[in-house]
């Protein structure tokens, strides 16, 4: 589905990303592991065109370094951003709106496929995006996403702030979200909720990949986990 | 005295909406691109040449159509070829872009239609007093201007909150890259609303242009104030220019009918003040004579104790 190839980027003359490889199957859940500024959001900015890419990024055998992010995103790519970029003058519901890259888009989430998962952002789908909650903010973010009918979602570090109760329910939704068949790429810090819904993991260091492995191995490799994700 | 706050009131009304169709447009701009387009109110002067032109070839009403669209393509085109490119440079280069195309725009005027203000009359059908308000005369042309900028007002407000359009740009007001990033072509979008602001300002100069005057100069003179405009509503506040376009045409207004100087007001309270001493002149000032230097005497103070303006959400 995604095969990225020797990525570089750069934010003015800091060299961010030095040579980033990795893979994401269909339907598969994949992990970007690693501490604060070793550029794990930056390769997500970097696939989606945001940051210009210098090197391959290949979607469904399609060459997408050099896309605009418009371009890439109606390629059938998603991103979830840290930042959550909720429009604060938009009401839920107009937020949604325009998650769909057409009006009336046929997909595979509809508004009301959201109400049902998340029945509070139904209870406030009239309420602007500015004064909602941050759990609500969170899921209204994924859920836009979503409306794009995406077959590949980005996903930076979404339970970030977040009460245990709410880290739940986004797993749970990542899984739904693997489930209807769309490949997932999901940026964490939160090792547990990594380890627990991932079928493969990258950890990332000094802007490269320095280890490729399953949930397994890294519970077997207290080494790895000193040396790349414990602070 | 009646008379007075009313024709004042009415007049505040259309400098105040003619104040706005400018000030909607640039503070849209800024507030999507961070552009602060110096030459947004030379489009406002094109407009009103354009309308001077092609009215005297096909008459006033195509003229009305035809103008603001001309100038809303020109626009459309500076930002495709001009500030795009540049914007890998920064704002300031953009600054400096817009403050050069200024000079261009004001120079061709110059070399096209002359140094001297243009004969641009008001249309025949609309040359005649529509009602008596208190004994004088109010113009159908003036009602005229206020019906254009009041639909101008309706029509936006439509569009911007109605429409899947207006959605996206509201949105790419706060996150233009998360706008982009959901497939929707932001740069397509930044170029529709900078050609629709200079559409806005060229249907200003067309009606503007016959009220005030068309002249080279004509730019400059509105250009300052509409940046106090959108200074004291808050930048990118479409609200705050609104609000900032009908205070600052209320206070240029009422000033220039009061005859009272410092001198008057403290005589109010008894007070006497030293008619010989250094500052004698300042002293008898008539506020009417101070009308052109109010708008930037309030955007001092508002740039002092409220940065972010009256409806802003940014200080800077």
């Amino acid at each position: 589905m995604l095969e990225v190839k020797e990525l570089h980027a750069y934010y003015g003359r800091s060299h961010i990303l030095q040579g980033v490889n990795l893979k994401v199957a269909r339907g598969e859940i994949v992990s970007l592991l690693g501490r604060n500024g070793v550029g794990r959001s930056t390769t997500c900015m970097t696939i989606m065109g945001l940051v210009p890419p210098h090197g391959s990024i290949l979607y469904k055998g399609e060459e997408m370094a050099g896309l605009k992010p418009h371009q890439v995103a109606r390629k059938g790519i998603g991103f979830v951003p840290e930042d959550r970029w909720i429009f604060p003058g938009l009401t839920v519901l107009q937020n949604l709106q325009l998650g769909q890259k057409r009006k009336k888009q046929a997909g595979r989430w509809t508004i009301d496929d959201v109400f049902k998962i998340f029945p509070r952002l139904g209870e406030r789908s009239n309420v602007h995006g500015g004064l909602i909650s941050g759990g609500e903010k969170q899921m209204l973010t994924i859920c836009r996403t979503l409306m794009g009918d995406p077959d590949f979602i980005m996903i930076d570090e979404p339970t970030e702030g977040l009460a245990p109760q709410m880290v739940k329910q986004v797993g749970d939704l990542i899984e739904e979200i693997a489930g209807r068949g769309i490949s997932v790429l999901l940026v964490e810090q939160k090792l547990s909720i990594a380890l627990k819904i991932s079928k493969r993991l990258y950890i990332m260091g000094h802007g490269k990949i320095v280890f490729e492995g399953t949930p397994n191995d890294i519970k077997n490799d207290q080494t790895i986990r000193k040396e790349w994700l414990e602070v | 005295m009646l008379e007075y706050v009313l024709f004042s009131l009415l007049n505040s009304l259309v400098l105040g909406m003619l104040l706005f169709m400018l000030s909607s447009g640039l503070t849209l701009i800024f507030s999507m691109m961070g552009v602060l387009n110096f030459a947004h109110a030379s489009f406002y002067m094109l407009g009103a040449y354009f309308g001077y032109q092609i009215s005297t070839w096909v008459g006033f009403w195509p003229a009305l159509v035809i103008a603001p669209l001309l100038v809303g393509g020109l626009g459309a085109l500076v930002e495709r070829y001009g500030l795009r490119s540049l914007h890998k440079y920064g704002h300031v280069a953009e600054l400096l872009f817009t403050v050069g195309l200024f000079y261009i725009i004001e120079e061709s005027v110059n070399l096209i239609w002359g140094r001297n203000a243009v004969m641009y009359p008001i249309p025949k059908i609309l040359d005649f007093p529509v009602f008596k308000l208190l004994g004088a005369d109010v113009s159908a042309y003036r009602m005229f201007m206020l019906l254009i900028s009041m639909g101008m007002f309706v029509g936006l407000y439509l569009v911007l909150t109605r429409t899947r359009i207006g959605l996206i740009i509201q949105a790419a007001l706060t996150h233009p890259e998360g706008v982009n990033a959901l497939g929707h072509n932001v740069p397509a979008v930044f170029m529709l609303v900078f050609g629709g602001g200079s559409a806005l300002a060229g249907l200003a100069g067309v009606i503007g242009g016959i009220f005030l005057i068309t002249e080279p100069a004509m730019a400059a003179t509105l250009g300052p104030i509409v940046f106090v405009v959108i200074v004291v509503g808050g930048m990118g506040s479409l609200t705050g220019a609104f609000v900032a376009s009908l205070l600052l045409a209320a206070i240029q207004t009422f000033a220039v009918g009061i005859e009272y100087s410092l001198t008057d007001l403290f005589a109010l309270f008894g007070w006497r003040v030293d008619a010989t001493g250094f500052f004698r002149d300042i002293w008898r000032i008539q506020l009417s004579h101070t009308g052109p230097i109010l708008p930037y005497l309030f955007m001092v103070l508002m740039l002092m104790f409220r940065p972010k303006g009256l409806m802003g959400k940014r200080e800077s």
